[in-house]
């Protein structure tokens, strides 16, 4: 009846059609539910690019927006602050946005400064360590993790440094710079997060 | 049970080595072996035989949509209907998962209907099947729980219509039944709690039931072994030498692949309905329940969706008050028998024979009937109530409740042809 | 299928009853007052006339019924690009991914109107039939609050919004005679009358013309109930197609081991 020794042919081949076909069904019948679990429309819609008014944002000042559900600061740095950057260029770990550029610093702001224009500065405000959100320590001044500080982030959790650029700061727990969002300007005091220009 | 008492594993090629380690640790071989590749089936098998392995596919089916269904729905009576949009609209591919758990709703009851209509036509449920018959029967309560508590998910207006009227026959009980109701619905009317309520069971407490009533169903089949369109038993002839039953075949390969083949066309007819009449002309999907639950206002018209429709016919059709007691009450404690009391057939049949092609005509004509007044009483339980649909659910009712108290009589009296010795073809 | 059934079981009934009452008017019904759906003339993969029923939608709908559960951006699907949108159809939102809500709170519409229903799936609960013969059903009927009342729907509550597109028309309602002159009756004992429609003031549309928006707005409606339908009609007969090969070479198969059993 069956298990017969010789190999039958014309089985075999039948056996291996079917079961490529079937197999192919199944992992195409795969896809739809593993493409469910991608983001919804919905969420796309609530991850849409978003505009941010920034005429009214005092020079020295911080904003913040909700972009895809994670904080966006947008600080308006005065001079000082600027030169505050530069003058920690020593302290960060990587003060040319070299680690993993393409995720965390769109090419428009691999500069000194982290930015489109100098003045302001557009992170997401996402510690790149474990995720906490870092409070913001802006003023110069002596701080108890720094007697010398120039301004930046402080994160709560773990105690990683950001300066005013979101450069971390060398030998903390964070890995990284904090991300640049995609962003560009619609005018002079308006600001697209979520959207380069190209796009 | 040393793992050298085993022989290594030789046809599986470069996984050889893995399998005989897994062997020699896990009944592995010797449960392919006693379910599948030597668990010997009767050859002579026809069409209704498929209709088992396809309900376990559409349980995996309903499981698996399930699981990504259960992702994106809300159980909140303030969410749950427009969830169930947002995964037909903005859930990439909701639509389809969506659709497939509805039509494999209806799918399930087709195919267990088929597999039961299968068991009256050959005698299944006959000594020595009566415990594999009586998981069957259970497994057929917890699928019209599951499909119950399913239904209110959506929260269209057919969903709270149909678990109001539905709870409301419990309130009938005497003594207990309105605290009953209550408790059920853990509210005064069909509400958010009864919607979270109804959610836990669907998605956890019935499918486990189920599952394992489903495994129990499969072991008692494989204790006893299938029946066949002749209602012998193959096990009575066994090769003296190899004791293999002379009519069986090996389950893996020859009815492994015949259910691949009953699979390939039903998901074709699945997917017909799927893809180009997922709502089947308002039977699959009721129009109404496109409309939001709105508890102030009943539609015009409600009905249970089509596989319940039977024993709410049964349910309508019992109007006279009797014995100091409701006819609402007297309806439910009908519809209720109405379900249960298929599990007493292994006990109500007499006959000789096991099998309808060996039966007499008495039987043929009584099964025949039964199974006519099933599909009128399904079909008038889509119709509003009149006169005339009342009476003919009546006459439909008696002859149903008759098929089954009058078998032991008619069974037995009814001139049987003589069974083979072997199964024909 | 079985709608469709129905559908012709439907039509053969009153097919036959037509003779009777046919000399007087094309649209006839009993005193139940069930007059006969027509079948909406439409079709969902028209993205022209999508289109344009997307444009009817929102100027006369819009303002009093949401379409909560429908997205501005799905209308990409229609062949609408993002700026079309947000310049012609958007009146209350700003982002084309918010939902097609009304900027009027609920609770302020119901005050004024009584409950103006959401529309995202009124096509899959009534019909698209039905809405076809509901938007080209209204007349003028002093008897009603409104000033108007529907063959389809009698006592609507809403207005006929799009009266200026249609005029103004009455009903007039006749009994049916045979040639004797006497009451035709249906089988019930009930007088069958007969009705047609006077038009007493133009609207601006031409009846062809008034058909043809309402026609685009069906067609809108119905496939706003179901974005996806024509994806799924698409998906399914590739699927079917490979179902199709599968069951094929899974019958080879199936014969080809049971050489064995035979």
């Amino acid at each position: 009846m069956s298990d017969k020794p010789d190999v039958n042919k014309a089985r075999r081949t039948l056996l291996i059609a079917t079961g490529c076909a079937g197999g192919a069904a199944t992992v195409a019948a795969a896809v739809p539910f593993v493409a469910s679990m991608m983001p919804s429309e919905r969420a796309k819609a609530i991850g849409a690019p978003i505009e941010a008014d920034i005429s009214y944002l005092a020079p020295g000042e911080i904003m913040r927006v909700e972009w895809r559900g994670q904080p966006v600061w947008i600080v308006h740095r005065t001079k000082e602050m600027l030169e505050g950057v530069k003058a920690s260029d020593p302290k960060v770990a990587d003060p040319n946005s070299e680690r993993k550029p393409s995720e965390l610093t769109p090419e428009y702001a691999r500069n000194e400064f982290r930015s489109i224009k100098p003045e302001y500065l557009v992170v997401v405000g996402i510690c790149t360590h474990l995720g906490c959100s870092p409070s913001d320590r802006l003023k110069a001044q002596p701080e108890p993790f720094d007697p010398d500080w120039r301004g930046g982030f402080y994160c709560p959790c773990h105690g990683s440094l950001f300066d005013l650029a979101g450069r971390v700061y060398k030998n903390k727990p964070a890995p990284d710079n904090l991300m640049v969002p995609p962003y560009s300007y619609l005018s002079d005091t308006k600001l697209l997060i979520g959207e380069d220009e190209k796009a | 049970m040393a793992a050298t008492d085993k022989q290594p594993i030789s046809f599986a090629g470069p996984f050889n080595g893995i399998l005989t380690w897994v062997d020699a640790r896990y009944p592995l071989m010797s449960t392919i072996k006693a379910h599948l590749s030597e668990y010997y089936a009767p050859k002579n098998f026809n069409v209704w035989y498929y209709f088992g392995s396809l309900a376990l596919l559409v349980f995996v089916l309903q499981i698996l949509t399930g699981i990504f269904l259960t992702m994106h729905y809300k159980p909140d009576a303030n969410l749950a209907f427009a969830s169930v949009e947002y995964i037909m609209r903005d859930v990439p591919w909701g639509w389809l998962i969506r659709y497939m758990h509805s039509t494999g709703a209806s799918a399930f009851f087709i195919c267990v209907y088929l597999h039961m209509f299968r068991g009256l036509l050959y005698g299944s449920y006959r000594r020595p099947r009566e415990l594999l018959w009586i998981f069957g029967m259970l497994i057929f309560l917890c699928l019209m729980a599951e499909a119950f508590f399913g239904y209110l998910l959506p929260w269209g207006q057919m969903s709270y219509w149909g678990a109001q009227v539905i709870v409301n026959l419990f309130a009938a009980i005497p003594f207990i039944g309105p605290d009953l109701a209550i408790w059920i619905r853990g509210d005064y009317v069909v509400s958010d709690a009864t919607l979270n309520r109804f959610f836990a069971f669907h998605v956890i407490a019935i499918p486990f039931v189920l599952a394992g009533l489903v495994a129990a169903h499969l072991l008692a089949l494989h204790e006893v072994g299938s029946n066949n369109p002749d209602g012998i038993e193959i096990k009575d002839n066994k090769d003296p030498k190899t004791g293999i039953p002379l009519d069986g075949i090996p389950f893996h390969p020859y009815y492994t692949v015949k259910d691949v083949f009953g699979v390939a066309v039903f998901m074709f007819v699945f997917a017909i309905i799927v893809f180009f009449a997922p709502e089947l002309g308002g039977y699959f999907l009721e129009y109404n329940n496109f409309i939001a639950a709105d508890p102030l206002r009943t539609p015009q018209h409600i009905a249970p969706v089509w596989y319940f429709t039977p024993y709410y016919s049964i349910l309508r059709s019992i109007t006279i008050n009797f014995l100091w007691v409701d006819a609402k009450v007297w309806g439910v404690i009908a519809m209720g028998i109405s379900v249960i009391i298929f599990s007493l057939l292994p006990w109500l049949d007499r006959s000789p024979a096991k099998s309808i092609r060996y039966r007499g005509p008495i039987y043929k004509s009584a099964l025949a009937i039964f199974v006519v007044c099933f599909i009128i009483l399904g079909y008038l339980g889509t119709q509003s109530v009149t006169e005339g649909r009342t009476l003919v659910a009546q006459i439909c009712t008696v002859l149903y409740f008759l098929f089954f108290l009058l078998m032991p009589w008619y069974s037995s009296l009814d001139k049987c042809k003589p069974e083979p010795d072997r199964v024909t073809k | 299928m079985i709608k469709g059934f129905l559908r012709a079981a439907a039509h053969a009934a009153v097919g036959l009853a037509m003779p009777l009452v046919l000399a007087v008017s094309p649209v006839a019904w009993s005193s139940e007052g069930n007059i006969s759906i027509e079948s909406a003339p439409i079709d969902v993969r028209d993205a022209a006339s999508l289109q344009a029923g997307a444009r009817t939608f929102v100027n006369y709908c819009l303002n009093c019924h949401s379409a909560s559960l429908m997205r501005y951006n799905r209308l990409r699907d229609i062949g609408l690009t993002d700026q079309q949108i947000k310049d012609n159809l958007m009146f209350t939102a700003d982002k084309v991914g918010e939902m097609m809500t009304i900027a009027m709170k609920p609770k302020d519409a119901a005050d004024w109107f009584g409950p103006a229903p959401d529309l995202s799936l009124i096509a899959r609960s009534r019909g698209s039939d039905w809405l076809w013969s509901y938007f080209r059903g209204f007349y003028r009927d002093p008897a009603s609050p409104t000033g108007w009342n529907n063959t389809v729907f009698p006592g609507v509550g809403m207005p006929h919004v799009l009266w200026q597109l249609q005029g103004d028309r009455v009903m007039i309602e006749e009994v049916s005679r045979d040639v004797e002159g006497r009451p035709v009756k249906d089988r019930h004992g009930n007088v069958i009358k007969s009705v047609r429609f006077e038009t007493t003031a133009r609207g601006t549309l031409t009846k062809v013309q008034y058909d043809t928006v309402v026609r685009d707005l069906v067609n809108f409606m119905t496939w706003m109930a179901e974005p996806n339908q024509v994806l799924r009609r698409q998906v399914g007969i590739w699927v079917l197609f490979v179902l199709a090969i599968l069951v094929a070479l899974s019958y080879a198969l199936y014969r080809e081991f049971w050489r064995d059993v035979h």
